[in-house]
């Protein structure tokens, strides 16, 4: 069981929160304390808009132990608006083709189970192609 | 033995404080199994007497949780409110992920409002997104909280082959309830109408529940919803006419077409907000979803009737005044409608294996 | 400076190893090393490794290896760099020496994929990329790789077949490698027809990870035992360097900086320029490394490294002959064994061992194992004394 992993990052993989360096203005995800383009420390919570576009993607068919059940699935490099990439699934994808520079948005799904049946479930982001209205 | 009478003379019920809904959404997933996809597998393709064209299916990804989560967001986005400020995210469902573990306290972090705040799961078969609704109204209206949030969720599942396989339904609705002057339609007063009646139900440890056929109709559904509906009215001094829209609880085509029609209702009052032709019965979001979708298209001075069913059983009904707010906040969010158009068909296979339904072990 | 001589070299075959277990596989290699070395006793083992307690639920290896080796009692550890392993290994090793507190080290990589089956090798790989954030979301390193590729044929308007140069060079190489896992050369065709993995990359886009293990003694010049008769062959440069891990936090994704950070430093070690080199064994786990390593070191421009393997410039008979002995695509990508496979090859060629392979007149080797996506990358030139 992996509880406090997946526990400590909830912010993180619910509400995609990051950093925002108060010394350059750079975002930060996922954060990590120190900013990526000025060295300097870089704290400060950021909660980003969830909407990005498609940097590159494949899709899986050989999943490893775990995902198995959710085979084929598509996973991408997701430019943020706010300038970061970031790894995750693409869904409801239906039969739309993915192109690079598709416009996306992050949702929350179910990314696995901790083990089988009996274990915990563990939410996190995905993109989607972006809701028309 | 009689039908049970109401004890002493009982009042609609009206918090101390005016209430309303300050924020809606709703949420379908895209998949859709069309009824003749069942009547292949399980009635020989026989095409006639189908109770809907489709249902929608939750994908492989989701789950309760992660459509009460976009739901309640979508909320979230017509509310524009601090979500520090909700302090209770309530989720009525049958289909939570966990037995022991609330799907609420989940889509309570994720929406930002712990942890000041109440977070139960409420179950009450398909009116415990409304029960939940009562009881937001009761938690804002005695001023203990500034907002609560309601959320009727489900991903029905039906045993294959019977009757509910071809409408159990995956969908819902959240409501952010806060006071009458921050809302886009005020609840001017509820009532609910309870009994024990058991046309409709699932064990502990079972995987699909058990239903009573032809019990669920008249003793059940029409019942309840008949008698909360004409108490509420009649409490008001309103009949048919004083309302512009009126949304029951939805488990097919044909049971809201004539609970309408009993209650004096036209089909055009209650056109926006049947949605089950086309995605099915959604258990705890039926007439919450049904609300969405008529509160998309409503004006302002419109007034709603809204009275859900869930078996067990009961209803709730809810009068229901729109103001002026409406017109702006309903486009800050996706509409009914627009979740209802992204649809991507699947075949019983396809069903199955989203659902769980194939033997893995 | 006294120069750290390869003394002696030692392989197996790369390939499905089922009789074979893990302590086996490390003893062959290690005695055949030692025996090539002329009978020299190691004070300190490094074994480069990355999977073992995952695939074979087995950690501790400096331990089990030295003793099942008949050398309890030295100085024993792992050193883990995902696929880098192996040359970080080697680096540990060149380091004990350089210090003075070590005459003679032993360095073996191993792996033994085998022991694992099914999807959770998968998963086991997965482990070298950023767990929290990668491999939560389902990641794998081909998947990564095939998303870099994706990328690269996008941004350089590159046809969908522009890589099988690699493929090519390695397999035709591999064909007179009697340790190699494939020793046949393949067809522009088969290339072109072969089954997708994870689109774009195809089956000859990505090496075979499988069971092997190499090993090396290294010591001082002046420790040589009388009558070695070996040409000597020196580690002229030795350096390493990491990157951000996760993919996702690179300033560019297409730009292995970690390759050209080892490189350089490796380069100004041995003082030597870049077209010194005669060889290059790169990490062609998949081919998209390959064109981005190429493109690092500085034998091409960003974008253009997979011209080199089109145009046959990295062909034996090439200007920069790469993957000489069949490369991770043809040899076999024995996981943290193959920085040491690498040392063992480029040592090959350099005491004029590599029979039909052979690069005329080898002298500068450059020999780089990459664990992940260039997050480590470690480099080391291997010369030819006069």
């Amino acid at each position: 069981m992996e509880i406090p992993r997946h526990w400590r990052l909830r912010q993180q993989r619910y509400g995609l929160v990051g950093e925002a360096c108060p010394h350059c203005e750079a975002k930060i995800f996922p954060p990590r304390d120190i900013c990526p383009s000025c060295g300097q420390e870089a704290k400060t919570l950021y909660a980003f808009s969830g909407k990005g576009e498609v940097y590159s993607y494949t899709t899986i068919y050989e999943a490893p132990a775990g995902y198995d059940e959710n085979a084929p699935y598509t996973v991408a490099l997701v430019k943020l608006n706010e300038g970061p990439l970031v790894t995750a699934q693409l869904t409801d994808l239906g039969d739309q083709p993915i192109q690079i520079g598709m416009p996306v948005e992050m949702v929350t799904r179910k990314l696995r189970q901790d083990g089988d049946e009996r274990g915990m479930l563990v939410y996190g982001y995905k993109f989607r192609p972006v809701l028309q209205s | 033995m009689t039908t049970p009478q109401p004890q002493s003379s009982p009042t609609l019920l009206k918090p101390s404080r005016p209430v309303g809904i300050v924020g809606y959404g709703a949420y379908v997933p895209r998949y859709r199994l069309p009824s003749k996809e069942v009547a292949r597998i399980w009635a020989g393709g026989r095409s006639g007497g189908l109770p809907i064209k489709e249902k929608a299916v939750a994908g492989l990804d989701e789950d309760v949780v992660t459509m009460s989560i976009e739901a309640a967001r979508n909320a979230m986005k017509r509310a524009g409110v601090d979500p520090a400020e909700i302090r209770a995210v309530w989720v009525g469902s049958e289909s939570n992920p966990y037995a022991v573990k609330p799907t609420s306290t989940i889509v309570a972090e994720a929406i930002g409002a712990v942890p000041n705040t109440q977070a139960a799961d409420w179950e009450f078969a398909c009116k415990a997104g409304t029960e939940a609704l009562v009881a937001a109204m009761a938690l804002v209206g005695s001023n203990m909280a500034h907002y609560a949030m309601a959320i009727g969720m489900d991903t029905a599942q039906g045993k294959p082959g019977d009757a509910l396989e071809y409408t159990a339904a995956a969908g819902g609705a959240a409501y952010i309830v806060g006071p009458a002057e921050e809302s886009l339609a005020v609840i001017e007063a509820s009532y609910s109408y309870v009994t024990d009646t058991p046309d409709f139900w699932r064990r502990e440890g079972q995987k699909y529940p058990e239903h009573g056929q032809r019990f669920t109709g008249e003793p059940a559904y029409f019942k309840h919803i008949t008698e909360a509906a004409k108490f509420l009215m009649e409490a008001n001094g309103t009949t048919a006419k004083d309302y512009n829209w009126a949304i029951f609880h939805q488990p097919n085509t044909k049971f809201p077409q004539r609970v309408a029609s009993m209650l004096g209702f036209t089909p055009e009052q209650i056109e926006p907000g049947l949605l089950a032709p086309v995605i099915g019965n959604t258990y705890a979001g039926a007439a919450l979803i049904g609300l969405t979708a008529t509160l998309d298209i409503a004006q302002p001075g419109d007034r709603i009737l809204l009275v859900s069913f869930g078996s067990g059983a009961g209803s709730d009904a809810f009068d229901i005044h729109v103001t002026e707010r409406l017109l702006e906040r309903r486009e800050l969010a996706t509409k009914t409608q627009d979740y209802i158009a992204r649809r991507t068909e699947i075949d019983y296979a396809t069903y199955a294996r989203y659902r769980g339904k194939i033997a893995m072990k | 400076m006294t120069d750290i001589i390869i003394a002696g070299i030692g392989q197996t075959t790369v390939g499905e190893h089922w009789e074979t277990s893990l302590r086996e596989l490390a003893h062959f290699a290690m005695q055949a090393a030692m025996l090539d070395a002329g009978g020299l006793r190691p004070q300190a083992l490094f074994v480069g490794n990355m999977l073992a307690p995952n695939l074979s639920r087995q950690a501790h290896l400096g331990a089990l290896l030295a003793d099942f080796s008949g050398l309890a009692g030295i100085d024993a550890a792992t050193i883990e760099a995902a696929g880098a392993s192996g040359g970080a290994a080697l680096r540990q090793g060149y380091l004990a020496i350089k210090s003075g507190m070590v005459d003679v080290a032993l360095v073996v990589g191993v792996e033994k994929f085998t022991d694992a089956i099914g999807s959770s090798v998968e998963a086991a790989l997965a482990t070298t990329s950023d767990s929290d954030f990668e491999a939560v979301q389902g990641m794998t390193p081909t998947a990564q790789a095939a998303m870099l590729m994706r990328r690269y044929l996008h941004e350089f308007n590159i046809p969908a077949d522009g890589l099988a140069g690699f493929a090519l060079t390695a397999h035709a190489n591999g064909a007179s490698n009697k340790n190699a896992m494939f020793q046949k050369a393949i067809k522009l065709e088969t290339y072109q027809k072969a089954e997708m993995v994870s689109e774009p990359l195809n089956m000859f886009d990505m090496a075979p990870n499988a069971d092997g293990s190499a090993a090396l003694v290294l010591t001082r010049r002046e420790l040589l035992p009388t009558g070695f008769s070996h040409p000597l062959v020196r580690i002229a440069g030795s350096a390493s360097a990491s990157d951000r891990l996760a993919l996702h936090d690179r300033r560019d994704p297409l730009w292995f900086e970690a390759v050209q950070l080892s490189t350089g430093k490796a380069l100004k070690q041995a003082g030597i320029a870049l077209d010194q080199i005669s060889l290059f064994e790169y990490h062609d786990a998949y081919s998209i490394y390959a064109a981005l390593s190429i493109e690092a070191v500085g034998f091409a421009r960003r974008g253009q490294g997979w011209k080199l393997a089109q145009d046959g410039v990295i062909a034996l008979n090439g200007k920069i002959p790469c993957a000489t002995l069949g490369g991770l695509k043809a040899r076999g990508n024995p996981g943290g064994a193959t920085g040491v496979y690498q040392a063992v090859e480029a040592a090959m060629q350099l005491r004029g061992q590599a029979g039909a392979n052979q690069i005329a007149g080898a002298r500068f080797a450059l020999i780089q194992s990459l664990g992940g996506p260039a997050s480590t990358a470690v480099s080391h030139i291997l010369e030819l004394m006069e």
